[in-house]
């Protein structure tokens, strides 16, 4: 299969680290990753992501306001969302804050939406987790007229009803990449191809080919309703060391505790270092020395189709420096490794296979490359 | 399994197998349709609205699986699996199911759910509230507390070294038999955990949910489970309840 080019994204959700015996303050974790994603740009990753919590330990709270800062620090990384929580956002207000952040970046801004699997959000803007499935699909819908149409006209039970609305500043024409994030339900791949979306599979536990068939069910239905193929990306959560066994102590240290912490909140009990080993080899993990995780990902471009790859560096009381390691090494040597292996491949694919190149191969997944995905315009 | 076995022994076995209903097409519906469907029984499959809205889903993700509407699974299923959100069990047709084995597979999961005290109760088990919901029916827990990738990579022929364990919990003999009978032919080793009331052994809290145990792992599990935080937390909740009704 002709896999193309790949994107590299790095997805933080500002996740308080350590330095050396002192855990960071909120305000210093906001302006490091002002810096991470300066160090992100300077190694040549594609996208610098954050993502939207509410809770002690996290600093994304706010994500338009931190993208900006961002986009004023940065020249050609874009920036986004590797879940903005739209159930519980306005999406006019939305709409304002990514037109601003895409005018101020010159053309940066994107974003994944999704339902969010923690839901601190719904009772603090008040909200019932009940209404998630109305409240995600009504707001999608308006979000999705607001980039597509000049002049909305909407109503529905969330919000208020708007009458031939338009907003400033204007976005594009056709809006910004607006990816959906999904957690493994089918209804949700269904949704995104409706709306001709990419497909963010956000993948945190388990063997990544689990979600082969999501794939195939997403690109049969972007089929059944008549529009074009998009791209499929992952979001994955790692660390990446200069060999394997540094790469697991380090991700295990801080990593035990949380998953601990999140099995007291959802009621299971955390894993053995058993299983994590096993997260490690065949599992969701991209943890490891820079060839390992490269490896990795070659497998999922094989597995899962994948034209996007990010990685979400931070997890809470992970060293500052192991934070930089990973951004470092993601950068010159897992993106570059990668590329040249796919690169091989596709080599070794044509040398073996004269119709590889052939136009009638154009129902391979469209290939990411560095232009930006032309959502909507073509469909709207 | 070789594969030159005579495909009339599977045929002649078909008649004998119940036909199976699953209510909830969402990650554990497609994943317990598979594992069915590849045991070799017949499956219908429902999601909370017309089949057409669940055909493609069912077509890639569970293919051979019957989409149906919910009332029609009900009907015409021998063996019915709840696996919608436990929030939503007021919309199962009840009445469909009177006389039939319903294998419970739901949790109470608040972020799908919303804060529910009455689905969180350390006094009753969730599967006794869908009894009592259900009460013409034989209610059976099952496929509830291994999370839906494990019991999507899990599967194992009778007798595989290390094979993975689904506790099944409930009052009734027969429909333990035959839940038994399914979890074995899905490819987990079944383990008896206790009654519909035991059955708060297997839900959200307790060290069997998200738990992926050989059958030994489950029965130390619940050997232990009187004595973890939580057992110790429905007992309390227990007595007092029945200190409270004694006066």
């Amino acid at each position: 299969m002709t896999t193309g080019s790949i994107e590299f994204g790095l997805n933080s959700f500002g996740d308080v680290p350590t330095d050396g015996d002192r855990t960071l303050s909120d305000a210093e974790t906001v302006r490091l990753l002002v810096q991470e994603a300066k160090h992100a740009e300077k190694v040549g990753l594609d996208v610098f992501s954050i993502g939207e919590h509410y809770r002690e330990g996290y600093v994304d709270s706010a994500g338009p306001v931190l993208l900006a800062g961002i986009a004023t620090a940065t020249e050609s990384i874009r920036l986004g969302t590797s879940v903005t929580v739209l159930s519980t956002n306005d999406p006019v207000r939305l709409y304002n804050e990514f037109s601003t952040l895409d005018a101020l970046s010159n053309g940066r801004a994107q974003l994944v939406l999704g339902r969010a699997s923690q839901t601190q959000s719904f009772p603090l803007f008040g909200y019932n987790l009940e209404d998630y499935e109305t409240l995600f699909e009504e707001k999608l819908e308006l979000f999705m007229k607001l980039q597509r149409e000049e002049s909305v006209t909407w109503s529905g039970t969330v919000r208020a009803p708007l009458t031939n609305q338009t907003l400033h500043p204007t976005m594009r024409p056709g809006g910004i990449p607006t990816w959906i994030g999904v957690g493994g339900s089918p209804n949700s791949v269904i949704r995104a191809a409706r709306y001709g979306l990419p497909l963010m599979l956000a993948i945190i536990g388990g063997e990544p080919h689990r979600f082969a068939g999501h794939v195939d069910l997403y690109f049969r239905a972007l089929e059944q309703f008549g529009l074009p193929r998009q791209p499929v990306g992952q979001h994955a959560l790692g660390l990446i060391a200069d060999t394997d066994d540094e790469a697991a102590e380090t991700w295990w240290q801080a990593w035990q505790p949380l998953v601990t912490q999140m099995g007291r909140e959802r009621g299971f009990y955390p894993p053995t270092r058993e299983r994590y080993d096993l997260e490690l080899a065949t599992g969701a993990l991209f943890v490891g020395s820079p060839e390992t995780v490269a490896q990795k990902i070659v497998r999922m471009t094989d597995e899962l189709q994948i034209s996007r790859f990010d990685l979400k560096y931070d997890i809470g009381g992970l060293p500052v420096d192991a934070r930089a390691r990973t951004i470092e090494l993601f950068g010159t040597k897992v993106a570059p490794r990668v590329r040249e292996l796919l690169a091989e491949r596709e080599a070794a694919a044509d040398a073996s296979d004269p119709g590889a190149s052939d136009p009638d191969a154009s129902d391979a997944p469209q290939p990411g490359g560095h232009d930006l995905y032309p959502i909507g315009s073509t469909h709207a | 399994m070789p594969d030159t076995q005579p495909t009339a022994l599977v045929d002649a076995a078909q008649p004998t197998l119940p036909t199976i209903g699953i209510l909830g097409a969402g990650k554990v519906g497609t994943v317990l349709s598979r594992l069915l469907l590849a045991a070799g029984y017949r499956v219908l499959i429902a999601g909370s609205g017309s089949p057409a809205k669940i055909s493609l889903i069912i077509d890639v993700l569970a293919p051979g699986a019957v989409a149906m509407t919910a009332s029609e699974v009900a009907r015409d299923s021998d063996i019915v699996i709840l696996a919608l959100p436990l929030g939503k069990y007021r919309s199962i047709p009840a009445d469909l199911l009177e006389g039939k084995l319903v294998i419970d597979a739901m949790n109470y999961w608040w972020e799908v759910d919303g804060i529910r005290d009455d689905l969180n109760d350390p006094r009753l088990s969730t599967s006794e509230l869908i009894q009592s919901f259900l009460p013409a029916s034989r209610v059976v827990k099952a496929y509830n507390h291994m999370g839906y990738h494990d019991l999507d990579e899990g599967p194992a022929p009778l007798g595989t070294p290390d094979r993975k364990a689904i506790g099944i919990a409930g009052g009734d003999e027969l429909a333990l038999a035959d839940v038994a009978a399914l979890v074995n032919a899905s490819g987990f080793d079944p383990v008896l955990v206790g009654t519909l009331r035991d059955s708060i052994n297997l839900q959200p809290g307790s060290e069997l949910f998200g738990a992926n145990f050989t059958a030994s792992g489950v029965q130390d599990a619940v050997a232990r489970f009187p004595s973890t935080e939580r057992g110790l937390e429905v007992a309390a909740a227990r007595a007092g309840d029945e200190l409270l009704s004694a006066t």
